[in-house]
């Protein structure tokens, strides 16, 4: 399946924005972790803000940038949010609640402790009613959303943005589910090629599982394999590169994705 | 779009294990809905429950999935003779051709909420405690792709009491791209803590029982339960006449998490895409299967919407008198509802429903109707504003 990148978003320990990640993706710049401040969703209105988690800041602060980058308004696009898991604060303040002797859950909590709630947040952010839905594919979660969002493009749709975010567990969560660093990515991907695409993308589904991509650089690749959503870094790497690439992401337990990515 | 048929379905709820099995307390008026005792939950309030008793271990060889939610999945995937034409499917079209989509709300969170009553003294979980194949959102849909040995494309969708529903958009658009041939679409939720208190908290629940569309409504029940369809394009060598789904539409409220959107403008697109996605004229649908929670908000914005794009002329109803409100599986549940309307020619009213609320517009079904059903509509809606409807019908390819 061939589709079009329009722009990119990222934002991680030392991967603020795209246009001050794009060197270090591309091994021009040595990658520089530094703790990721807490994204600011300025497009919740600040009622709702103050409702809301880090995931779902982060997953609007970084679908944000990419549609402001691609120069589309934010309620034009139909979405793909893609993570791991909900937001690990809200599973653990509940799981506490529900373990002691009174289980009082708060009902924001609950709202929020839904899967899809970064995506109906971008709803009441945005004003847009373009369909919007979320996936997890655990670990391998943004290739599932990848492969979404292409098949959206082949069916019915000229514009997807594919948001994917994980955020840390806390204990004792972490314990058994080691999710220590922020990560958030989103493409605005389209079916045809535009005069602000910025690279070709083409995407199929391996007959056998192949060798998947790994970042050469030793921090970057504690990130990728750290954080579920951080698995777009060999993608996001590709796509700061002037040189063509075919990269390999893992797409289940056992199977890959091949992403040939031609950058303009 | 093209319609895609439905090689084979199966479901299995607190109405009926089994598709006849359903069949049968849905012309009988007999609800699955019982005052609660599930584990250690004490609220006031109906669930539809499945039998313990029914809910056996999984597979030996997949106990790492051993959970409520996938023993939910399991019981349903054995009924019907479901499991064999999935194997027969994956002969004809090879494992890698068959694409698994699954929604999902809470999948094994059960788990989870238990093993926190089992912290050590440090505050750290149990040792065997298995995340990732029960409580991560995933494991519902990987148990069902290892259960068949499946390879294609494999995803939970998880939006919310929508989730099953869309999984539908999913697996046809998988199909259209020619990313798979065939698809295993469902929806499996299962009780637990998380969500009774959670719409306790709300004040959602309803003491007695939901009763959609009554003018004494008073909140939901939740349910748990598993529907499963194996869809499948139209090809040489399908059924002379199937049941095959027509259209789907989605769309966002943008309007609040919790609270339909007050005129159900994005319940409305999403119909009005359904039917623009079949190429089908508002008149052209038997029945309507409302997503019809019982609560005081649902019910009303749903009605607006129904009537702004039907009149009020078209049979509806609500079926979670029967199976409750089975959150992430109700899209698919609802949607088998409907081919068993269609396929023997009947149209559900409403269990638990006894005075129909004066201020609501549509064609609300109290009895059942022995008629046939050509086309029928299913709606499913969810938190964070997500609503799918789907449309489905018999064709002759």
């Amino acid at each position: 399946m061939k589709l079009f990148v329009e722009s990119a978003a990222i934002l991680a320990p030392g991967l603020t924005g795209w246009a001050a990640s794009r060197a270090v993706l591309a091994g021009e710049k040595t990658y520089e972790p530094a703790p990721l401040a807490p994204p600011v969703a300025d497009l919740l209105p600040a009622v709702e803000r103050r409702r809301t988690g880090s995931t779902v800041k982060l997953a609007l602060a970084v679908g944000h940038e990419a549609l402001t980058s691609a120069g589309r308004p934010v309620d034009s696009v139909a979405t793909v949010f893609v993570s791991s898991g909900n937001d690990g604060d809200v599973i653990n303040d509940i799981c506490i609640t529900l373990a002691g002797p009174d289980r009082q859950v708060s009902p924001t909590r609950f709202h929020n402790s839904v899967h899809n709630a970064p995506s109906g947040y971008w709803g009441i952010a945005t004003h847009s009613h373009h369909p919007s839905t979320s996936l997890c594919g655990f670990d391998w979660s943004f290739a599932i959303g990848l492969l979404e969002a292409a098949a959206q493009l082949q069916a019915d749709r000229r514009e997807v943005l594919l948001v994917a975010y994980d955020t840390p567990y806390p204990e004792p969560l972490r314990g058994i589910r080691p999710v220590t660093q922020p990560f958030g990515a989103a493409l605005l991907l389209t079916r045809d090629r535009t005069n602000r695409s910025i690279a070709e993308l083409g995407v199929g589904m391996d007959a056998r599982p192949i060798e998947i991509s790994r970042m050469s650089d030793a921090a970057l690749e504690h990130l990728r394999t750290d954080n579920p959503s951080a698995r777009a870094l060999p993608l996001l790497a590709a796509l700061a590169s002037a040189q063509p690439r075919l990269i390999t992401l893992q797409r289940d337990a056992g199977q890959t994705l091949s992403v040939s990515v031609r950058t303009f | 779009m093209q319609p895609l048929f439905f090689n084979r379905y199966a479901v299995a709820s607190s109405a009926g294990i089994g598709l006849d099995s359903t069949a049968q307390a849905l012309g009988e008026m007999r609800s699955g809905l019982a005052a609660c005792a599930f584990e250690t939950a004490r609220l006031d309030t109906f669930v539809g429950q499945i039998s313990d008793s029914l809910l056996a271990p999984v597979r030996a060889d997949l106990a790492a999935f051993d959970c409520r939610n996938n023993r939910v999945a399991q019981l349903c995937l054995q009924q019907d003779g479901f499991d064999q034409s999935v194997m027969a499917a994956r002969e004809k079209y090879g494992p890698a051709r068959i694409g698994v989509f699954v929604g999902t709300s809470t999948s094994g969170i059960h788990e989870t909420e238990l093993a926190y009553r089992r912290r050590d003294a440090a505050g750290a979980l149990p040792a065997d405690f298995r995340y990732a194949t029960t409580h991560n959102t995933y494991s519902v849909a990987w148990f069902v792709q290892s259960y068949f040995g499946l390879t294609g494309a494999s995803m939970a969708i998880s939006t919310a009491c929508s989730s099953s529903a869309k999984a539908f958009g999913s697996a046809a658009r998988m199909i259209a791209a020619g990313l798979c041939d065939a698809a295993v679409v469902g929806g499996v939720d299962s009780l637990c803590l998380t969500t009774l208190y959670g719409f306790g908290s709300l004040g959602l629940l309803s003491p007695v029982g939901c009763r959609p569309f009554d003018a004494d409504r008073d909140g939901i029940s939740i349910g748990e339960g598993a529907g499963m369809v194996l869809l499948e394009k139209m090809a040489d060598g399908s059924p002379a006449e199937s049941i095959a789904l027509l259209g789907v539409g989605e769309s966002s409220d943008a309007y609040h998490m919790s609270t339909p959107h007050p005129e159900g403008l994005g319940a409305r697109m999403a119909m009005e895409q359904a039917l623009m996605s079949a190429g089908l004229r508002p008149g052209a649908v038997d029945y309507i299967n409302l997503h019809g929670t019982g609560t005081r908000s649902n019910d009303a914005t749903e009605d607006k919407a129904v009537c702004a794009v039907f009149g009020n002329d078209t049979p509806c109803s609500s079926t979670k008198g029967w199976t409750g409100h089975t959150l992430g599986a109700c899209g698919a549940i609802d949607a088998i509802i409907c081919a068993l309307a269609i396929e023997r020619g009947f149209m559900p009213g409403s269990v638990n429903t006894r005075t129909l609320d004066p201020a609501l517009g549509l064609r609300y079904l109290l009895d059942n109707r022995s008629q046939p059903v050509d086309i029928a509509m299913s709606n499913a809606f969810g938190f964070g504003g997500t609503n799918c409807s789907l449309l489905l019908g018999r064709v002759q390819p």
